[in-house]
């Protein structure tokens, strides 16, 4: 009983100690309701209104076709025309467009003799990835003029076709991969900041010895200092989730319970790397320090923007301790694959080992390590 | 002694006490160094956007040597590792469980349907929840179906007559490495890290210590402790901008095609930007908590996420791009990317590092404008 009041007490304290500053509070809420609503539009991997060069040599209706079906499509948008060879690449070189469309003056003839009609098409290759997804736009787009012009002229069918068919995203938006990605980054970075500043900030004013004189055990102390980081990450954490479902229509399929559960053991692992490079750092510079040390790999490394099966093998092993990579699973399979929790038990575990470890050794490091 | 004298010792001065600071607290310069390297390493090896091994499940309900060569064609690919299933069931069970990334079908008709001179159907189920993983798997599905249904009508002596056909031409990264795009965008990354974190809680932490007022009662002016705080770090800043070119050119092998002195230029001209942002931090913010918490709130994630890094800045809402400008990183990474894979394009050079000379001003300004030698302020 008298256990539990101490924590509370600690814990009021923690949370006072972080709110009572109003600069101190506005970064906790401000920041991250402006990243949500910014990386919600910005970070998203599908290309619209990709600006287009057509150097059309022949005046036929069908190549007049081909070129209306790329430029009318919402991927794609025409800023300019080019007559001659050499206006090609200082358009791709300063960024004026990101692909040039070019048919030769003997497209439409070759498409009547029967001769494939070879149509070429220069990408600006600086960012390969957008390179890749102009590409695929293409193939479909040229696929389907082949389809058209196949049956107008009247040539055998092709014997057989793929129909592919995305499942739990069907239009391949990445904002509905992205957005709930969100969720789990910030809240990462919100709760480990306001943890792993919480020791150094008293060990920097001194009044952490004070703190150890206290009656408290360590793990009270341990106890106490969790809870701030773990109510102001579960709040944000239900914020954001609230925005991705009502504003961004991101469909939640499966059981809130099950992403509770996830956002719980998520919240407790990184409470516990906080607290851990808290409590090993003597000044809050280097709390901070820590902290961004901790982030950084843990963002870029975790599958939220590339994905972890296409790093080498190392570097995947690497990714076994990091929280962030199993949250971001439960949240996306949550959401869109509309998973139970049974589905994620492999996802639970390793997050609550992490927790424990981190907290058991930040609750040592409290006694063992004086400045 | 005359003025310019004086204030000449009294910069050095400044210099000296900085550069001393940094050197006893080895945490600086493990961020200008250390970081960096290990960044480099961990992001160069870890971020990429190009799929290999792409688990795969073949569902063949009727073996024979059709749908043989097809599956053959798959397992011959470097970009799969199919696994083959008996039935849809079992394969979506797996798919299910994220074992398999996408589902080939081959239904019990499909060789007969090949020879009836319709077009035969041939399922394939991508887990669309990274829809850019999706549509980038989609592509290698296609290209191997494309090479196979090619290989098979020569075979029996069909003729595969496409009326037209893409001759794509990929400029300055020809073999469209991921790696190549993706490590100078890191390297305006971690720059803007290391740049900011450097500088955004040095101002913040002399109030919280109290060596504030000690500096004030000296007579050294304004100007000389901006530029004094601000030179020991930007020496340092420069070196490990130096280390992750060299990383970027040597380990990774990223082809520099344009002049490594540009290069030099543009990035002191960066540096500059992110140390005054860090500056700007530091002397906006009253304590450590607040410095900590807003560099990494305006450096990291937009640097990450709003500087065409990694996402397309011009598939952005209209409203998100004005923002994007607001990023220096964008403009480094700009002209880092043309810089490395295209060469030195002269008008994407002057208008990014313009951008980014502008913006050097207006942080150093503000920075310099908020820095009173006043205890009340």
């Amino acid at each position: 009983m008298i256990t539990l009041q101490r924590i509370i007490a600690l814990a009021i304290k923690e949370m006072l100690a972080i709110l009572r500053d109003s600069q101190s509070r506005f970064v906790l809420i401000g920041p991250p309701i402006a990243q949500l609503l910014v990386f919600g539009y910005a970070a998203t991997y599908d290309l619209n209104h990709i600006p287009v060069a057509v150097y059309n040599e022949d005046r036929s209706v069908v190549a007049r076709e081909l070129v209306a079906k790329i430029t009318g499509s919402p991927h794609f948008e025409l800023v300019a025309r080019v007559d001659h060879d050499a206006q090609i690449a200082p358009l791709i070189d300063n960024k004026d467009v990101l692909m040039v469309l070019h048919l030769g003056p003997r497209f439409s003839d070759d498409i009547k003799r029967g001769i494939t009609a070879p149509v070429q098409v220069i990408i600006d290759g600086r960012n390969s990835n957008t390179a890749l997804l102009t590409l695929g736009y293409l193939r479909t787009i040229f696929t389907d003029f082949n389809y058209e012009q196949a049956r107008k002229l009247g040539l055998p069918a092709v014997p057989a076709a793929l129909q592919i068919r995305p499942w739990y995203n069907e239009n391949l938006l990445s904002r509905w991969f992205v957005v709930p990605g969100i969720i789990g980054l910030l809240m990462l970075v919100v709760t480990t900041t306001v943890t792993g500043l919480s020791v150094a900030r008293e060990r920097e004013a001194g009044t952490f010895d004070q703190l150890l004189m206290t009656p408290m055990r360590p793990f009270e102390i341990l106890v106490g200092k969790s809870i701030p980081g773990l109510l102001i990450g579960l709040a944000e954490g239900t914020f954001i989730l609230v925005v991705a479902v009502w504003w961004f229509d991101i469909p939640l399929r499966g059981s809130i319970g099950a992403l509770y559960l996830g956002m719980f053991l998520f919240l407790m692992s990184a409470v516990g790397v906080g607290l851990m490079i808290s409590s090993l750092a003597v000044t809050q510079q280097q709390g901070i320090l820590g902290a961004f040390l901790f982030l950084v790999p843990a963002v870029i490394l975790s599958g939220f923007a590339t994905p972890v099966s296409n790093m080498p093998e190392v570097v995947q092993q690497l990714t076994v301790v990091n929280p962030l990579r199993y949250f971001l699973v439960i949240v996306r399979g949550v959401f869109l694959e509309g998973d139970s929790w049974t589905l994620l038990f492999d996802q639970y575990w390793p997050m609550a080992i992490i927790a424990v470890l981190t907290l058991a050794a930040a609750g040592w490091l409290f006694r063992h390590r004086m400045s | 002694m005359n003025n310019a004298a004086a204030s000449r010792m009294r910069l050095f001065g400044m210099i000296r006490k900085e550069s001393l600071q940094i050197l006893r607290d080895p945490s600086s310069i493990a961020i200008a160094f250390i970081m960096p390297v290990v960044l480099l390493l961990m992001f160069g090896y870890g971020v990429s956007l190009d799929a290999r091994h792409i688990p795969l499940a073949l569902v063949v309900e009727q073996p024979d040597s059709t749908s043989a060569s097809l599956t053959g064609a798959f397992r011959e690919s470097e970009y799969f590792e199919p696994r083959d299933f008996e039935t849809i069931e079992t394969a979506q069970q797996a798919f299910d469980l994220r074992e398999v990334f996408a589902i080939v079908w081959l239904r019990n008709d499909f060789s007969r349907q090949l020879l009836s001179g319709n077009t035969a159907p041939v399922g394939v189920i991508v887990n669309g929840v990274d829809a850019n993983q999706a549509r980038i798997a989609e592509g290698y599905i296609q290209g191997v179906w494309q090479a196979w249904l090619e290989a098979y009508m020569q075979e029996q002596g069909l003729e595969l007559h496409l009326p037209v056909q893409m001759e794509p031409r990929i400029w300055f990264n020809a073999a469209v490495r991921s790696r190549d795009f993706l490590v100078p965008g890191l390297i305006a990354v971690i720059m803007t890290l290391i740049g900011a974190m450097l500088t955004s809680m040095v101002v913040a932490r002399e109030w919280e210590r109290g060596t504030m007022e000690a500096l004030m009662v000296t007579p050294i002016r304004i100007n000389e402790m901006v530029i004094g705080k601000l030179v020991p770090y930007f020496v340092l800043g420069m070196g490990g901008m130096l280390l992750s070119v060299a990383m970027a050119i040597w380990l990774f092998g990223v082809p520099l095609r344009g002049s490594f002195w540009l290069l030099v230029v543009a990035s002191a001209l960066f540096m500059m930007v992110a140390l005054g942002m860090g500056l700007l931090i530091s002397v906006v913010a009253r304590n450590q908590f607040v410095a900590g918490q807003i560099s990494i709130v305006v450096t990291f994630l937009p640097a990450f996420i709003l500087s065409g890094f990694i996402f397309e800045i011009s598939s952005m809402p209209d409203a998100i791009q004005v923002i994007t400008h607001l990023i220096p990183a964008r403009f480094y990474v700009a002209i880092l990317q043309t810089l490395f894979l295209a060469g030195d394009i002269w008008p994407i050079i002057l208008a990014n590092s313009a951008a980014l000379l502008v913006m050097m001003v207006v942080f150093l300004g503000l920075a310099r404008r908020k820095f009173t030698k006043r205890l009340d302020a």
